[in-house]
């Protein structure tokens, strides 16, 4: 009876390993594939049966692809739109969050009321409008252009606000007797206590800028003002048949955020986890 | 005793001066980037573009315009085909991933973390590693397939190729918010079922199922709105010059080359609005029918 359930349970694990080693085989794959390619020269890509470890470890496709893409600068730009984003989303947020929480002020749910209303809606309904704003004052092609749609952000101030309804209000009355007023209960003593919550959100919106497309698209079209993500889309009409060097390029495009996950791989998928639902 | 009020309603004002403060910037940019470009595209649906930036209102034109379009009519049908591939297939495939990863064995933190991987990568980068892969000539799976499938050229094949690589996108992201709601469930319930003398099969149903179903509800709408509003990838898979354009094109897909490539800013509006309206209704449909399937007891 005891031998027959422990053999039960070692062929459910056996058959549980199978599943991953299958499934992250298929994770895996493309990456691998993407990497090898990305070394061999056009004419090796193109033998049947292929071969699978290029001939020769060969940089040509590297070079190729930082010279029709000005690589450097899509890094550049990409940094700063998600730095720029992460910080005004987790500032701002930070504050209505706080505010929509724990203070009492007049129309304060009709105020909230905006807030619900933009998760609800999808970004396309705004982006032309937004393109058109920017094109007004001329600011198309720059790195407020990429900005712009982030510069406030909704679902994160209903994420933090809900974080600051998790913390008790003694807190905040206690700091209000030892004499901070408002802003100093906020910044000294509540701010601090959301600090996981700050990093999912920095996660989040750091994740869905870096591989949002359509915006980049169309406010910067300017090559050397282009995202990683959107100067990748050029690259796919510039060599539409030389897949060596679009997978060179697609390695350069998504090297910084997969390094960065190697390291920060728990917070990466607690923080998604986190803000889940969005 | 007044020195007390005086002091509280100094107190009351001091803090709904904190609060405008601080939900200021916020509310500001809420307005300027979000609903004024509402009512405004509200408005652009209703208008037609003429040169220098300027519009017209027309009414229902462009609606009128849309609706007798086969190109839009087209465009829904894919996009709720894509829907039909995507969500079924890749919620059931999350779940199976999810249980997996919640069972008690060496490396499921690094099972997890592979899954998640094409999260943290670009789509854009994804679409292209695939549309290599699935090359008609030199891709490796026609080469293991011994067969040439043009499964990104023939226009009976594009929508499937695109939910394969949607669908191997996602799963991670759906593993894990569902492995969070799996986490949640008691221990003890699968104790005392065990000592029933429930099988694993059994207390999958009538335990594991029931408990994830809020979890399960909140996944499959986020992974359905996100379907309807597809883009990305498909526009990485599919140029212009692609003959099964029609058959893949979604509606935010129509939506960016009516707006920003023909520069029919006026009917690429109507087609948002629509849309909208589309994940609205379906949106709805779902908060009544998870009455019927979604368990909050526990």
């Amino acid at each position: 009876m005891n031998s027959s359930l422990e053999r039960s349970r070692k062929i459910r694990t056996a058959g549980v390993y199978a599943f991953f080693v299958i499934g992250s085989i298929v994770m895996i794959f493309p990456f691998v594939w993407m990497f090898l390619t990305s070394f061999k020269t056009v004419e090796e890509s193109m033998i049947i049966p292929p071969t699978i470890l290029p001939e020769a470890y060969q940089t040509k496709n590297y070079t190729d692809a930082m010279a029709s893409l000005p690589f450097f600068a899509l890094y550049k730009n990409t940094a700063l739109m998600i730095f720029w984003r992460v910080v005004c989303a987790v500032i701002f947020s930070s504050m209505a969050g706080y505010a929509f929480a724990k203070l009492n002020f007049k129309y304060k749910n009709a105020l909230f009321s905006l807030v619900l209303i933009q998760m609800m809606l999808p970004s396309q309904i705004f982006i032309t409008p937004q393109y058109q704003m920017l094109a007004k004052v001329g600011l198309t092609n720059s790195i407020f252009g990429l900005v712009f749609p982030g510069l406030v952000s909704a679902f994160g101030t209903f994420f933090l606000r809900q974080a600051y309804m998790g913390i008790p209000n003694e807190i905040a009355e206690a700091a209000y007797l030892d004499g901070c007023n408002q802003w100093q209960s906020f910044v000294k003593v509540m701010a601090p206590l959301t600090k996981s919550s700050m990093a999912a959100l920095a996660v989040f919106t750091a994740v869905f800028a870096y591989g949002d497309l359509m915006w980049p698209l169309i406010v910067n079209t300017d090559l050397k003002m282009m995202t990683l993500s959107s100067g990748l889309a050029t690259l796919r009409g510039q060599f539409a048949t030389n897949f060596p060097v679009m997978m060179a390029g697609s390695l350069l495009a998504m090297i910084p955020m997969v390094v960065l996950y190697l390291f920060f791989q728990k917070q990466f998928i607690e923080g998604v986890a986190m803000t889940g639902g969005k | 005793m007044s020195n007390n009020t005086a002091k509280a309603s100094k107190h009351a004002k001091s803090e709904s001066m904190w609060g405008y403060i601080m939900v200021a910037p916020t509310i500001i940019g809420l307005l300027a980037l979000n609903i004024y470009p509402f009512l405004d595209t509200i408005k652009l649906s209703f208008s037609k573009t003429r040169p220098f930036g300027l519009y017209e209102l027309r009414g229902i034109e462009n609606y009128i315009q849309m609706f007798a379009s086969a190109e839009f009519w087209r465009a829904n049908l894919n996009t709720i085909y894509f829907c039909l591939l995507t969500v079924p297939i890749g919620i059931f495939l999350s779940l199976v991933v999810a249980v997996m990863l919640n069972t008690k064995i060496k490396g499921r933190t690094f099972f997890r973390a592979v899954f998640f991987l094409p999260m943290v990568v670009a789509p854009a980068a994804v679409a292209m590693v695939w549309k290599w892969i699935f090359n008609t000539e030199y891709g490796i799976i026609n080469t293991i397939l011994a067969h040439k499938v043009n499964w990104i050229t023939d226009p009976g094949i594009v929508m499937v190729t695109c939910a394969i690589v949607a669908i191997w996108s996602a799963i991670g992201y759906d593993a894990v918010l569902l492995l969070s709601g799996l986490q949640n469930i008691s221990k003890s319930y699968y104790e005392a079922a065990s000592l029933d003398g429930a099988t694993k099969v059994q207390q999958f149903f009538h335990i594991t199922l029931p408990m994830v179903s809020p979890t399960l509800f909140v996944v499959l709408i986020m992974r359905l709105m996100s379907s309807i509003k597809v883009y990305d990838l498909i526009y990485m898979m599919i140029e212009e010059s692609n003959p099964a354009l029609t058959s893949a094109q979604s509606l935010m897909y129509l939506f960016y080359r009516e707006s920003f490539v023909a520069g029919n800013r006026g009917l690429g509006s109507s087609v948002v609005i629509w849309t909208v309206a589309l994940i609205g209704l379906v949106t709805i449909v779902q908060f009544w029918g998870q009455k019927k399937w979604v368990n909050y007891e526990v």
